[in-house]
C-alpha cells in the first residue's frame, strides 16, 4: 500500500462494497451488526434462564413461543435449562465479547490510528470475517436441532461433553458448537496475525512504539494472546472431536454410563481442562485488555488530561498479558491435581492484583484535576473502573485456592467473572461503539438516548451481579436447573426474584441502545470532522467522503504522542498527533 | 393474543421513541445552532448522577451485609475450615477497606471533576513516586496475603491422615453412594469393569480387605474425628460439595481424588444453635408460602459440577453424631460379603 495508489479508487459493486469487501472499515462494521445479533440472542436466553430461576414451574407463553416443545405448558426443561447457559455464555465470550469486540475495534481502529491505508492483508481479514460469520451461523443453526444444542456449559468439560449417553446436548448439538468454534478460532488466527503485522510493520512516519496509543498497545498484547492460545483450543477441540467420533481415549477412562460399559481406558478429563484452561484464562484478557485500552483512550479525551503513567499502563497490560499465561490452573483448584500445583498457581494468580492495581490508581489519577466531558462513552468507562474494581477484588478471594475451596463452581464465580469481565468487557464496547460512531458512519449518536441506556444499564448491571454473591456465598452451585431441591436455599427466593427483575430491566434498557444505533446510521445528525476533541489520527480521515484507503492525499506523519490534552502553550486544549513539535516544545 | 400484544408493545413502544427523538430534535433546531456537542448542563446532571448512584451503590455494600448477611453460610463447622475462616476475614477486611476507598475516589473526582466551560485541565503525564508507592504497596499486602493463603493451603489439602477413618463417596448420574472402610479401615480395591447386580460400585469380590466393606445411601460422620474421604466417578465430572465443612473436591472418571477433614459440631448441636434455629424459621417460612412441609436442618454434600439434568437434585444426606451414636449405626449396616453372599 505504498503512497501512488492514493487515488486508485476501483470501482466498486454492491458485492465487494458492502460484502465481500476488502475495506477494514466495511469488515470492522460486518464483525459489529453480526455480533448485535448474537448478542440480541444471549440477552433473551439470559432473561429466560433467570425467569425459571425466580418463578420456576410457573408457565410462561412466552417460553412456550421461544422454545417450543422444550418448554412444555411454558415450563422449561431441565436439559434446555443447561443448554440455554452454555450459548449464553459461549455467545457472549467469543461472539460478542471477542469477535465482536475485537473485529470490530481492531479493524476499524488499527490502520487509522496507526496511519496506514488498511490491513497488512485485506484478503486475510476478509477471510476473518466470514469465517466469523459461517461460524456464528453454525451456532445459530445447532439451536434448532431435535436433541437441541450443545448443553455441557461453555467450558464442555468431557466426559459429560463426548457421551451423547450422558446428555441430549452432547449429541448434534455438541457436534456443532465444535464444528463452530473450530471455524471461530481460524477467524480469530487469521485475524490476530493481520493485527500483530499489522502494528508492528505499518506504522506511519513518527509513529515509533512508545507514540502508539494505548488502544493499540492493548490490541497488540491481546491480538499476541490470541495467536498463542487459541491454537491450543483447536486442539482440545479436534482431541474431543476424536474421542466422540472414532474411538480415541485422550479425556475417557474407565466409563460405564447408561448401563453401558465403554472401552476406553487411559484417558483423562484433566487434560482436557488443562487445554481449555491454557486458552480460557488468556481469553479472559482477550476479552478484557481491548475494553480498557478503549477506555484508556475515552477516559484521556474526555478529561481533557493525558493518561497518567503513560509508560506504566503500557507495562501493566504487557506484565498482564504475560501472566495470564501461568495461572490457568485456578480454575482447576477442585480437580484434584496436586495440591503443591495449586500453591504455584494461588502464588501467579494474586500477582495480577499488582499491574490491575496500578491500571485502577493511574484511571483515577487521570480523572484527577480533569474537565471531564459527560458524554454516553465516558460514563460507560468510568462504568468500566467501577465494574474493574469490584468485580477485580473478587478475585483475591477465588485466585486464593485455599478460599477458593467453598465458592468455587457457585454463584459467587458467576458474579465475579460477570462483573470483571462480562460487565467491563461490555461497557467497553458500549464506549467505543459511541466514542467512534461517527468515525464508522458519519453521524452522530443521540446522547440523551445514551444517557438512558447507560442509567439504566449501570444500575441494572450491579442490581443483577452484586446480590448474585451473597447467594454464592449462601453455597449455590453455579448451573442449576432450580433451587428448589434444597431446603437450605429455601430462603433465597427473593433475592432472586430481585436479581431476575434487574436483569429484565438491563435487557430492556438495551432497546435504547439498538434504536440509538439504527436510528442514528438513517437519521443522526451529520458528524463534525473531529467531535470529541482527539488527539489520534482517525479523527484525521474524511468523516463523509470514507473511502478504502483511509487519506485521499498522503498519510499524515506524527510528531507526538497522542495525550497532549490541555497541554501549557497550546492554542487549543488538545493538540492531535499530527502538529509538529513548536520549537522548544518538550515532548511530553 | 399474547404474541399479538407483545408485538403490538414492541411497536408502538419504537414508534413512540422515534417521535420523542424527532420532538428533542427539532426544539434543539429552535434554539439555535450549538457548537458544544456536550454541554455544561450535561456535565452537571451526569456528574450528580454519578455521585449519587455511585456512592449509593458504595453505601448500599456496606448495608447489604445486614440485609443479606443471614443468606451467607454459617461459620464452617471443621478443622480446616476454622483456618480458612481468619483467612477469609482477613481478605475481606482488605477487599473491603480498598473498594470503599478506590471506589469513593472514583465517583467524588467524577463530580469535582466535572467539565465546565472555561475551565482547564491539568497537564500532568506521570509522577514516577507516586507510581512506585502504589505498587510496592499492593505488592507488600500481596506477599503477606499469598503466604498466608499458602499456608492456610497447605494445612487444608496435606494434612496427617495416620488416624483417618476412611470413606469412599461415589458419584454415578445423579446419585451418590458411601462405602465405609469397615474395621480394618482399608477399602477394597475396585474397578468398573466389576460393577453388575447388587455391585453398584465395581468391587473386587476376592479381595479380602473388601469383605467387611459397607455400602450405604447415607453419610454418618463422627464428631471431632478426622475422615479421609476418597472420591470415584462412574460417568462424568462430579463434584462433592459439602459447604458447611468447607470441603469440595472433583470425582474423575478413572481417577481417584480425596479430601480430609474433621467435622466439630453434630447435627443435633446444629439445629440447636440459636442462630440456626432463626434460619431455619425464615427457610420454613418460604416453604409453607409454597405448600412445602417444614424441614429440620442437615448437613448434606450436593454435587457442584454440571453433570446433566438433574444435576440440580443430586445430594445425599450428612449426619454428624457422638461416636456412640456412630458406632451403632455402622454395626446395623450390612458388610460387602454378606450383601453379595445373600445375592
Amino acid at each position: 500500500m505504498s503512497d501512488n495508489h492514493e487515488h486508485h479508487h476501483h470501482e466498486e459493486t454492491f458485492i465487494t462494497k458492502y460484502v465481500f469487501s476488502t475495506d477494514h472499515k466495511m469488515i470492522a462494521k460486518q464483525f459489529l451488526i453480526t455480533a448485535m445479533v448474537m448478542g440480541v440472542i444471549a440477552i433473551l436466553m439470559s432473561v429466560f434462564f433467570r425467569m425459571q430461576l425466580a418463578w420456576p414451574a410457573e408457565g410462561y407463553p412466552i417460553l412456550e413461543a421461544f422454545l417450543g416443545k422444550w418448554a412444555p405448558d411454558g415450563v422449561m426443561d431441565p436439559n434446555i435449562y443447561l443448554a440455554l447457559v452454555t450459548i449464553h455464555g459461549t455467545i457472549m465470550v467469543f461472539f460478542v465479547l471477542t469477535g465482536g469486540l475485537s473485529g470490530t475495534f481492531f479493524n476499524l481502529l488499527i490502520p487509522l490510528q496507526i496511519g496506514a491505508r488498511d490491513m497488512a492483508s485485506g484478503f486475510l481479514n476478509m477471510l476473518s470475517y466470514w469465517f466469523f460469520f459461517v461460524s456464528s451461523v453454525v451456532m445459530v443453526i445447532s439451536l434448532f436441532v431435535t436433541s437441541g444444542p450443545a448443553a455441557a456449559g461453555w467450558t464442555i468439560y468431557p466426559p459429560l461433553s463426548a457421551l451423547p449417553q450422558a446428555m441430549p446436548g452432547s449429541g448434534l448439538g455438541m457436534t456443532l458448537w465444535l464444528v463452530s468454534m473450530s471455524l471461530f478460532i481460524v477467524s480469530a488466527l487469521l485475524g490476530g496475525l493481520n493485527y500483530i503485522v499489522t502494528i508492528l510493520n505499518l506504522r506511519t512516519k513518527g509513529m515509533s512504539m512508545t507514540r502508539l496509543p494505548l488502544t493499540m498497545w492493548a490490541f497488540l498484547v491481546t491480538a499476541i494472546l490470541g495467536v498463542l492460545s487459541f491454537p491450543v483450543l483447536l486442539s482440545a477441540a479436534l482431541l474431543l472431536i476424536f474421542d466422540r467420533g472414532f474411538g480415541t481415549a485422550f479425556y475417557l477412562s474407565d466409563i460405564m454410563i447408561q448401563g453401558e460399559m465403554l472401552s476406553q481406558t487411559g484417558g483423562s478429563p484433566v487434560l482436557f481442562q488443562h487445554l481449555f484452561w491454557f486458552l480460557g484464562h488468556p481469553e479472559v484478557y482477550i476479552v478484557l485488555l481491548p475494553a480498557l485500552g478503549i477506555t484508556s483512550e475515552v477516559v484521556s479525551t474526555s478529561s481533557r488530561k493525558p493518561i497518567f503513567g503513560y509508560r506504566a499502563m503500557v507495562g501493566s497490560i504487557l506484565a498482564i498479558g504475560f501472566l495470564s499465561f501461568i495461572v490457568w490452573g485456578h480454575h482447576m483448584f477442585m480437580t484434584g491435581m496436586n495440591p503443591f500445583l495449586g500453591s504455584v498457581f494461588t502464588f501467579t494468580t494474586l500477582l495480577i492484583a499488582i499491574p490491575s492495581a496500578v491500571k485502577v490508581f493511574n484511571y483515577l489519577t487521570t480523572l484527577w484535576k480533569g474537565n471531564i466531558q459527560f458524554t454516553p462513552a465516558m460514563l460507560f468507562s468510568i462504568g468500566l473502573v467501577s465494574t474493574f474494581i469490584s468485580g477485580g477484588l473478587t478475585g483475591l478471594i477465588l485466585g486464593d485456592s485455599a478460599l477458593d475451596i467453598n465458592v468455587h463452581d457457585t454463584y459467587f464465580v458467576v458474579a465475579h467473572f460477570h462483573i470483571v469481565m462480562g460487565l467491563s468487557a461490555i461497557f467497553g464496547m458500549f464506549a467505543g461503539i459511541y466514542h467512534w460512531f461517527p468515525k464508522m458512519y458519519g453521524k452522530m449518536m443521540n446522547k440523551n438516548l445514551g444517557y438512558v441506556h447507560f442509567w439504566i444499564t449501570f444500575i441494572s448491571a450491579y442490581g443483577v451481579f452484586y446480590p448474585m454473591h451473597f447467594v454464592g456465598l449462601a453455597g449455590v452451585p453455579r448451573r442449576y436447573y432450580s433451587n428448589t431441591a434444597f431446603p437450605m436455599f429455601d430462603g433465597l427466593v427473593e433475592i432472586n426474584e430481585l436479581i431476575t427483575v434487574f436483569a429484565i430491566l438491563g435487557a430492556v434498557a438495551q432497546i435504547f441502545f439498538f434504536f440509538n444505533f439504527f436510528y442514528s446510521i438513517y437519521r443522526g445528525k451529520d458528524a463534525p470532522q473531529n467531535p470529541w476533541r482527539s488527539n489520534t489520527l482517525e479523527w484525521t480521515t474524511p468523516t463523509h467522503d470514507r473511502i478504502h484507503g483511509n487519506w485521499p492525499g498522503e498519510i499524515p506523519s506524527v510528531h507526538r504522542w497522542a495525550y497532549d490534552y490541555s497541554k501549557p502553550g497550546a492554542d487549543e486544549d488538545f493538540v492531535p498527533q499530527i502538529v509538529p513539535l513548536k520549537e522548544g516544545e518538550d515532548e511530553h | 393474543m399474547t404474541t399479538f400484544l407483545s408485538f403490538l408493545i414492541i411497536t408502538l413502544t419504537v414508534i413512540g421513541l422515534v417521535q420523542i427523538v424527532r420532538i428533542i430534535e427539532l426544539a434543539t433546531k429552535l434554539k439555535g445552532p450549538q457548537d458544544k456537542i456536550i454541554t455544561d448542563q450535561d456535565n452537571r446532571y451526569n456528574a450528580l448522577a454519578m455521585l449519587i448512584v455511585g456512592l449509593g451503590f458504595t453505601a448500599f455494600v456496606a448495608y447489604s451485609f445486614k440485609l443479606w448477611g443471614h443468606l451467607i453460610l454459617p461459620d464452617p463447622v471443621s478443622v480446616h475450615g476454622e483456618g480458612i475462616k481468619l483467612l477469609w476475614d482477613t481478605t475481606m477486611v482488605l477487599i473491603l477497606v480498598t473498594f470503599f476507598i478506590t471506589q469513593t475516589l472514583l465517583f467524588v473526582f467524577t463530580y469535582k471533576y466535572r467539565g465546565k466551560e472555561g475551565n482547564t485541565a491539568l497537564f500532568q503525564t506521570h509522577n514516577n513516586k507516586l507510581e512506585l508507592l502504589w505498587t510496592s504497596v499492593p505488592a507488600v499486602v500481596l506477599t503477606g496475603l499469598i503466604l498466608f493463603g499458602l499456608s492456610t493451603w497447605n494445612n487444608t489439602m496435606v494434612p496427617d491422615t495416620t488416624n483417618a477413618k476412611i470413606v469412599e463417596v461415589y458419584a454415578q448420574q445423579f446419585n451418590w453412594t458411601a462405602r465405609y472402610a469397615g474395621d480394618d479401615n482399608q477399602l477394597g480395591r475396585a474397578h468398573y469393569t466389576l460393577i453388575g447386580g447388587v455391585n453398584t460400585l465395581g468391587v473386587d469380590i476376592n479381595d479380602s480387605t473388601s469383605f467387611d466393606d459397607k455400602v450405604v445411601r447415607e453419610i454418618h460422620l463422627p464428631v471431632n474425628q478426622q475422615v479421609l474421604m476418597k472420591f470415584r466417578s462412574q460417568d462424568v465430572i462430579h463434584s462433592a460439595y459439602l459447604p458447611h465443612f468447607n470441603v469440595q473436591m472433583n470425582c474423575v472418571p478413572g481417577m481417584s481424588t480425596q479430601f480430609a477433614f474433621t467435622p466439630t459440631k453434630t447435627t443435633k448441636e446444629m439445629r440447636e444453635d440459636p442462630e440456626m434455629i432463626e434460619r431455619m424459621k425464615i427457610i420454613n417460612e418460604a416453604r409453607a408460602k409454597r405448600g412445602d412441609s417444614p424441614v429440620d436442618f442437615d448437613f448434606v454434600l450436593l454435587c457442584n459440577k454440571i453433570c446433566g439434568s438433574a444435576h440440580y437434585n443430586m445430594q445425599i444426606k450428612v449426619i454428624v453424631e457422638t461416636q456412640e451414636e456412630y458406632d451403632a449405626w455402622l454395626e446395623e449396616q450390612e458388610t460387602f460379603k454378606t450383601l453379595v453372599s445373600a445375592n
